[in-house]
This record gives C-alpha cells, sequence and structure tokens, in this order.
C-alpha cells in the first residue's frame, strides 16, 4: 500500500483485483457509473471510510447520508481523488469508473477530474467575472478554441437555471453575487466541461430555503444528464430529490443503500431506522 | 458524451503538455527556493575564502590546490592587537579597537533603545485606547521605515552640533570649571586614616579633563543616540506583539486580586511576555552591531579605544566603508581586511539571529 | 463584613492616594517615552527641511540646475539628476531581480513543497537571511561580482546586492498573502481539474497578487535607500555623468554604466563637511523622501483598495 499522492506515476493502491467481466450488476438498469469495492480510506492512521462496496447508477441522483464525521465526504472526494490533496491520507480497494479503477497507477488524477465535476460545501467561485468561472474548465482543458464559448457559457448558465438572473453582467465579478447565486455559478462552471458526474458535498447547507429550494429544483433537473452523487445532512433534502440511499455511519461504514423510497419507509438495519428516526446521531 | 472518450481519464496530449508545463514550472521554483541557501552558503563561502588570504596569503581554494601557506596577519596580533591600521604605512591589525567602537555604540545604543521601546511598548499594549495607538503605531513604522543616511545626515547636522554640542558645552564644561575650582579651594592633598589622599589635585584634574571636551564633526555618543533611536522601533513592535499575545486571562486573574494597571504591567504582563520581550532585545542588538551609514557618519572614523563618549570612534562597518571608499586595490592586504572585519561582523550577528530565533521559538510554544 | 469596612476600603482617599500617585507617574512616564518617537520625528523632518531651505536661500542653490544637473566637486554646480537616474535604473533591475526570485521561492513554499526538512530549512535560512546586515550583501557581491567575475562596479551589481537583501522580504510578505488565500478557492480549481501551476496562475496567485505586491513596494522603498551595499560595491564619488545617454542605444549598456545612486550621493555630500554640500544632502534627502513617501503611498492604496473591496463575497 503507498500513499496517494498527486503524483499520477505513483502506483497507487494494493488491489483485490477481480476481472471486471465476473462483476454482476445487482441492478440491471440503468447501468453503473461508479462500482467502489471495499473502498477504504485513512488519514494517517485513523480510517475514514471502512471497506465500501457500493454501485452508483447512471444519471441518477445518488444520496449519502449519515451523521457528521461518519465519512461521506471522504468517500464523496475519493471518486475524483481530490484526497490526493490531503497529506498523509491512503486508500485501498478499487473505485471503478466505467470499468476503470481510479486508483491505477496510469491514471492521472488531474484528467479524472476533468470528467467529474465538484460542488463543494461553501459557494467557491474564483475572484473572476462570472463568464470567466464558467468558461474556466473549458480553458484549462485547453478547449477554448474547439467550442464556442459564449454558446457553452450561455448553456451552463441556464443548466444551473442563473441565465435568467446574471444574462446582463456576465463581466460582473462572481463575488458580487448572492450566496445561493454563487452556488448555482459554481454548479455552472462544474457543468460547464461537460462532465459526466457531479459530485455535490452539502451544496445546500450554507444557503438560504428559498435557495436551497431552487438548487434542489435543478438537482432534479441536471440527473436527466449527469449522474450525481450529492452528501447532505439534511434527510429531507434525500428524500425530495435522490433517487437511491446511501446511509453510513460512524467509523466511515455503509450500513444501507437502497431505493430511496426503501430506505426511508422500511430500512433493512436497525440503525438506518434510528438514524432516520432521530434516535441515533 | 461521446462513448468512446469514456477511458480517457488516463490523460490526453494536451493534459500531458499541461503536465510537462507543471514539472517545469516546479523545478524553477525549487531553484528559486535553492538559491536563498546558496545566497547563505555564498555569504560564508565569500567570507571565509577571502578572510583566509588576509591570514594566509593564499585562498582557501588556493590552499587546497597547494599553494604555501604564507601568514600575513597572525591571529594573536588580530585578536590581541590593539591597533588597528591596515593601511597605515607602519600597518597594525588589531581588531580589538574597532571591535570596542561597535560594542560601545551597541551597548550604548541599547540603552536607549531597551528601555524607551519597552515602555512605548507596554503603552501601546496596556495602556492607549485605540485611537491612540491607531496614531502612535503608524509614527514608529515611519522611524523605522527612514533610510540610515538620513539618520547619518540628522546626526551631522542636528544630533552633534546641537544635542552634543549642548552637552559639553552647557553641562560638562561647566561642571569641569566648578570641579576644578573645587580642587583649587581644597589643599591638593588630605591624610585620610594614615594614607594620603589626593583630593584637591584628583579634581583639579578631572576639573581640566571635563573642561577640554569639544565635540568635533564625529562623536560616540552621537552615534549611541542615533543608533539607539534607530532602533527604538524594533524594540516596542515586536515587545508589543509579544505582550499582545499574552492571554487576558492572566491580566484577569490579577485586577481580580484588586491589582493596579501597573501591577498587571510589571507584574504579569512582562514575564509572561519576557521571552518574546528578549527576543526584541537581541534582535535590536544584531541590527546595532551591523548599523553602517549612521553610525558611520555619526561616530567617524577614528580607531580609538575609549570610554569618552565626545571622542570620534570607528566601528567594524564605519572601517568597511571607509575601506571601500579608499583605493584598496584587489588583493592586497587592505581589500582582504574588509573580509575578515566582515567575517568577524557576519558572525556575531549570526549568532545574535540564532539567539533571537532560539527565543521567539520558545515565546510561541507557551502562547500558541 | 460590616459596612464600615466595605466602605474603608472602597475609599480611595487615604491608603490608596500613593497607589494612584504611583500608577499616575509611571503612566506619564510610558507616554513620554512613546511620544519620543513623534518628537524624534519632528525634528529630524524639521531639520531636514531647514538644511535643505538655508541652503536654498543661504547658498542660492538652484533648484532646477538641482534637479537637472549632474554631482560636481563644486558645490555651485552640483546637481541631483544623474542619481536620480541612476537609482530609477538601479531599483527597475533590483524589482525584476527580487520579484520573480522572491515569489517563485514563496510559490515554491507554499504550493509544491511537502512540509519536509529542506522546507523547514530553507525557512530558517529566510529568518538568518533577514537578519544579515546589509553591508556583508555589498561584500558578497563585491568579491563575487565585481572582481571575481569582472563586471566592475556598475549599475547591475548594484542591483543584485540590493535584490539579495530584499528577496527574504518580498518572500515572506508572499508567504502570508498566498497562505491568506482561501483552501475552498484551491480546491474548486483542482475539482476543475487542473494542474497545479493551472491553479496557481489562474487562481491562486490573482489572489494573492495585491498582497504580493504591497509586500514588493515596500521592499523597493527600503532597497531606494540602502547605502551600505552601494559603498561596498563601489560607485561614483561624484555622479559627474549620467549611466544613460538619449541614445537609446545607450539604454541596453545601462547595466554595465558607473553610477552614484541617490543615497551614495548624499552620503559624498555629507561626507564633505562643507556647510554648502549639506544643503545640497538636505535637498537630495528631501527627494529621497518624497520618493519613499509616493512609493507608501502606492502600496496603502493597493492594500486599502483590496481590503476593502477584493478577496471576499459580500452577501
Amino acid at each position: 500500500m503507498k500513499r496517494t499522492e498527486a503524483n499520477p506515476m505513483t502506483d497507487l493502491t494494493s488491489q483485490t483485483s477481480q476481472p471486471d467481466a465476473e462483476r454482476t450488476p445487482t441492478r440491471t438498469d440503468p447501468d453503473p457509473a461508479l462500482i467502489a469495492d471495499d473502498l477504504s480510506v485513512y488519514y494517517g492512521e485513523e480510517q475514514a471510510l471502512g471497506g465500501v462496496s457500493m454501485e452508483i447508477p447512471e444519471r441518477r441522483v445518488t444520496a449519502i447520508i449519515g451523521p457528521s464525521g461518519c465519512g461521506k465526504s471522504t468517500f464523496l472526494r475519493s471518486i475524483n481523488r481530490m484526497n490526493d490533496r490531503v497529506p498523509g491520507c491512503r486508500v485501498t480497494g478499487r473505485l471503478d469508473f466505467h470499468g476503470k479503477n481510479v486508483y491505477d497507477a496510469n491514471v492521472d488524477p488531474v484528467a479524472l477530474r476533468r470528467r467529474i465535476g465538484q460542488v463543494f460545501q461553501a459557494p467557491n467561485p474564483f475572484p473572476k467575472s462570472i463568464y470567466d468561472n464558467v468558461a474556466y474548465g473549458l480553458r484549462v482543458q485547453g478547449r477554448d478554441d474547439e467550442v464556442d464559448m459564449d454558446a457553452e457559457v450561455e448553456r451552463a448558465l441556464r443548466g444551473s437555471a442563473l441565465w435568467e438572473e446574471v444574462e446582463g453582467q456576465l463581466d460582473a465579478s462572481g463575488l458580487e453575487l448572492s450566496g445561493g447565486q454563487q452556488q448555482r455559478l459554481c454548479i455552472a462552471r462544474a457543468i460547464a466541461p461537460d462532465p459526466e458526474v457531479l459530485l455535490m458535498d452539502e451544496p445546500t447547507s450554507a444557503l438560504d430555503p428559498v435557495a436551497e429550494a431552487k438548487i434542489e429544483d435543478l438537482i432534479t433537473e441536471l440527473a436527466e444528464e449527469y449522474t450525481v452523487v450529492i452528501v447532505t445532512h439534511n434527510m429531507q433534502q434525500a428524500a425530495r430529490i435522490s433517487d437511491q440511499t446511501a446511509v453510513f455511519l460512524t467509523g466511515g461504514e455503509l450500513v444501507e443503500i437502497d431505493d430511496t423510497d426503501r430506505v426511508f419507509s422500511n430500512p433493512a438495519d436497525q440503525r438506518v431506522e434510528d438514524y432516520i428516526t432521530g434516535k441515533f446521531g | 458524451m461521446s462513448g468512446d472518450s469514456k477511458a480517457g481519464f488516463i490523460g490526453d496530449e494536451k493534459l500531458s503538455a499541461d503536465r510537462r508545463i507543471d514539472r517545469w514550472i516546479r523545478r524553477v521554483f525549487f531553484g528559486c527556493a535553492a538559491l536563498t541557501i546558496v545566497t547563505t552558503v555564498a555569504i560564508f563561502l565569500v567570507l571565509f575564502d577571502n578572510a583566509a588570504n588576509y591570514f594566509f596569503g593564499a585562498r582557501i581554494t588556493e590552499l587546497l590546490a597547494g599553494a604555501t601557506l604564507d601568514r600575513q596577519v597572525s591571529f594573536t596580533e588580530f585578536f590581541t592587537g590593539t591597533r588597528w591600521a591596515p593601511s597605515h604605512a607602519y600597518p597594525s591589525h588589531g581588531v580589538l579597537q574597532i571591535v570596542w567602537g561597535t560594542t560601545v555604540i551597541t551597548v550604548g545604543a541599547a540603552f536607549i533603545s531597551i528601555p524607551v521601546g519597552t515602555a512605548t511598548a507596554l503603552y501601546l499594549a496596556e495602556y492607549a485606547d485605540p485611537s491612540t495607538r491607531n496614531r502612535l503605531k503608524p509614527i514608529l513604522e515611519l522611524l523605522a521605515g527612514i533610510p540610515t543616511i538620513v539618520y547619518g545626515f540628522f546626526a551631522v547636522s542636528f544630533v552633534t552640533p546641537v544635542f552634543v554640542d549642548g552637552i559639553a558645552t552647557y553641562i560638562v564644561r561647566p561642571i569641569g570649571r566648578a570641579v576644578h575650582w573645587i580642587g583649587t579651594a581644597l589643599p591638593s592633598t588630605v591624610g585620610v586614616a594614615g594614607s594620603e589622599v589626593a583630593i584637591g589635585a584628583t579634581l583639579i584634574g578631572a576639573g581640566e579633563a571635563m573642561m577640554a571636551q569639544y565635540v568635533g564633526r564625529y562623536s560616540m555618543l552621537a552615534g549611541i543616540i542615533v543608533v539607539g533611536i534607530m532602533t527604538i522601533p524594533m524594540v516596542s513592535s515586536i515587545s508589543e506583539d509579544a505582550m499582545q499575545a499574552v492571554p487576558d486571562d492572566l491580566r484577569d486573574g490579577a485586577y481580580a486580586l484588586g491589582a493596579t494597571k501597573m501591577d498587571v504591567s510589571l507584574g504579569i504582563v512582562i514575564p509572561a511576555a519576557a521571552s518574546g520581550i528578549l527576543a526584541s532585545y537581541v534582535l535590536a542588538v544584531s541590527r546595532a552591531i551591523g548599523e553602517t551609514m549612521a553610525v558611520t557618519l555619526a561616530a567617524g572614523f577614528n580607531a580609538n579605544i575609549t570610554f569618552n563618549p565626545f571622542e570620534e570612534i570607528m566601528t567594524m562597518t564605519a572601517y568597511m566603508v571607509s575601506m571601500a571608499r579608499g583605493e584598496a586595490a584587489v588583493g592586497t592586504v587592505e581589500y582582504q581586511s574588509l573580509f575578515a572585519v566582515g567575517l568577524v561582523l557576519f558572525l556575531l550577528t549570526l549568532l545574535m539571529n540564532v539567539v533571537n530565533d532560539l527565543l521567539k521559538r520558545r515565546f510561541q510554544e507557551a502562547y500558541r | 463584613m460590616s459596612v464600615d469596612v466595605i466602605n474603608r476600603v472602597l475609599d480611595r482617599s487615604e491608603s490608596r492616594s500613593h497607589e494612584d500617585a504611583r500608577n499616575r507617574i509611571f503612566r506619564w512616564l510610558l507616554f513620554g517615552a512613546s511620544v519620543l518617537g513623534l518628537v524624534v520625528l519632528t525634528l529630524l523632518i524639521a531639520d531636514v527641511l531647514w538644511s535643505a531651505y538655508h541652503g536654498l536661500v543661504t547658498f542660492d542653490i538652484d533648484v532646477r540646475q538641482f534637479l537637472t544637473a549632474t554631482s560636481s566637486s563644486r558645490p555651485g554646480r552640483a546637481g541631483f539628476a544623474a542619481n536620480i537616474l541612476a537609482s530609477v535604473l538601479l531599483i527597475a533591475m533590483t524589482a525584476v531581480l527580487a520579484f520573480f526570485l522572491a515569489v517563485g521561492c514563496a510559490i515554491y513554499l507554499t504550493e509544491y513543497a511537502a512540509d519536509g526538512r529542506l522546507t523547514r530549512l530553507i525557512e530558517a535560512n529566510l529568518a538568518n537571511l533577514a537578519g544579515v546586515p546589509s553591508i556583508v550583501y555589498g561584500l558578497l557581491v563585491l568579491a563575487l561580482i565585481v572582481n571575481d567575475a569582472g563586471l566592475g562596479s556598475v549599475i547591475l551589481a548594484g542591483a543584485i546586492a540590493l535584490a539579495l537583501l530584499i528577496v527574504p522580504i518580498i518572500i515572506v510578505a508572499s508567504i502570508e498573502a498566498i497562505r491568506a488565500v482561501p483552501d475552498g478557492v484551491r480546491d474548486g480549481a483542482y475539482a476543475m481539474g487542473s494542474t497545479r501551476w493551472q491553479t496557481i496562475r489562474h487562481v491562486v496567485l490573482p489572489q494573492a497578487m495585491p498582497g504580493i505586491m504591497t509586500g514588493t513596494i515596500l521592499a523597493l522603498a527600503r532597497a531606494i535607500g540602502e547605502t551600505a551595499p552601494l559603498i561596498m560595491v563601489g560607485t561614483l564619488f561624484h555622479a559627474t555623468r549620467y549611466p544613460v545617454t538619449t541614445d537609446p542605444a545607450s539604454w541596453l549598456y545601462a547595466p554595465f554604466a558607473d553610477f552614484s545612486a541617490m543615497p551614495t550621493q548624499i552620503y559624498t555630500w555629507t561626507f564633505l563637511a562643507q556647510r554648502e554640500f549639506d544643503a545640497l544632502a538636505a535637498l537630495g534627502i528631501v527627494v529621497l523622501l518624497s520618493v519613499l513617501v509616493l512609493l507608501y503611498a502606492v502600496a496603502g492604496v493597493i492594500r486599502r483598495r483590496y481590503e476593502t473591496d477584493g478577496g471576499q463575497s459580500h452577501d
């Protein structure tokens, strides 16, 4: 087992590798976009994620819920290898993205992140104009001369339901927007390069209820095109917007994963029932 | 999303180009960081190398290549001689004379900067209301930002002719006259407890010495005053930071016992911030040792081991200035003496910096 | 406890008055010490202005000649123009040399380096370099650049000495500015698939730049008044000729021109112990301090603008 530093050339993991053909997806429809297999994450000596195995279906919303410190954000950050940035972070097991383990030695985390967008808990627009924020991804990927940038910016801003509000002020700083608008700008920024997966880490926790409702509607729409994985501490939110819900409990353990309706109406695990009904966490 | 690009997160040509740029930039920036180390190493090497030439007649590099040792200046002469005149027709290399100049000015300046700086820090940290603080602090920053050459001019055009000369003219010489007069009024010697004590003669001598104090263009006292003033902001700003870092609980505990502000300042804040305050003193001393232009223009160019504050005196830095201004040809002993003196200066300040660092770290361990 | 006892304790008139006096005296002592700085600053500025005014009136110095002529061993003819020009060239070269070196080092230490032994060594070494007397940098350049490399006492040699002197200052300011950039924004850039350099260039540096610029300008303000390293490098006694001429080609050779900057000329004039030269020195100081005030003002404007306006969101 080696440390997963940012160096793409490092041999990243020891793998309990099985041929992909042997996998029998538990859910036939739709295809899984991501498959975690015994994925563990350690920060130094401390285990933050304990052997998680789950599938994330394509073009659906998968919600990850659980009490604070249960490793749900860690799981999210291990999908696009943002954990590589944490000193002393170590990953074992595998995480397949279209059948390819993202922790394979020949995977470049930068290339991976160009296909998996992320939206953070606190809105973090760059100190640039609205236009430049949205165009950022295409520009760093060097795709600015192959696309019609104006059209792409408009498409992304429409996609994040922000276009109407900022149409006339694309040159204004992204920092001049309200908190809710900033978060939708960050969503526009994430979807502009057309990723396949969108990771959202409690994207509404810093927002007021009105902004929160807008973003929730938006997530449902985004799922028509993108695979969405959303971490939330808000169970109502998970119930409202997700198709599938995974429940993590303390120690980074995945306790239950199933259709959202079933998890909330009839959980298989007693601890999950306790958590959902408020007896836990 | 096209299906065939789905496994494309291994990286494409464009990304590997970006990666290459990234690696090159990293190397360049590492080079920048390494250059700071190279600077330090270069300072050491250059000073030792040229100082070796001064002592042994050959550079270290030349000695390693097998050059014969040709003792020019012996360590005994350098460290114990008491006359410093490398460019004199009869040269002499006793560095003590200019080390004395640096020492006496540094110590004298510390007698100004330490009390004034500490008092200023205490006032700013414990007494001043925010508006006074906001007015006083920029003034101290300005004082620290004025070029040393300006302080040199200030010494020549004000401190010496007005202040130091004033002390000599209106205090020292009149007192000397008084002492002399008393001496003449008393018997030359008095028998006390069986032995002769030369009271009158001593007083006359002291009085004459004081009456002879006239101030030229340069004086030790002017150097002490100017360097002292220049180092006040160093003491005050770092000491104030240290005092501000003392937790309020400590103060509250004392106030709750009925202590006055003065009790708290002297009994709680200063002891608690002691290592931080000491660090500021060490830094101020280090700056005073390395101070060049102001001290050169204030204290002068006459190497001289003296306690008389009205006499001209030369520091190590002043010697370096005068030597660099003269036409010391490369390779001469005078030229090499620059580096021997520079090495002594560098090692002294290095020692101060290490002590300062230790004190700072100790303070940070206590409060952060 | 009876009311009497409490009253006696609270009554400050008797036993406490002595304590109060001590406290008052102590407070006034501290106050006196802290206004000493103001007194000295006032005296110093008054002294410079008085000497300059005295020169204009008594020695009939022509301000226009002072600002347009080169220096001379005859005070009646001496001007400051060649020194001003040399200082401008010197500081421009210093800025170029120091800025990229310092910012590169700061970026390496904050964004690239792992927190290893080498990093700690570099950081400790920076603290040490900041404490090295400026005259030692002059000595280093004198031996290595002026003599061993044979460059001679030229503007470039002076600029190298000043750059080495201010690099640690700019590095410390830059590290502070870069560390102040919120990590969330960095995460955002990395999550968008930026390489490290793309993140630094597009996101970190634009936000840290005001702080880096402020630090750089303040460091240059220090450099422009530095005298000792230049004297070690070797400057002209009197700047009797310009480092460059009106011929554009001469600007190419500007780094290799002999020179005396503003502070070194002021030193010569002060050193010469003639009243007329003292007056010239005072006028030179007025020019030098005006440049400093200008630099401080620019740094202040940058700092204020970005402190109130940029960086954080306001919702």
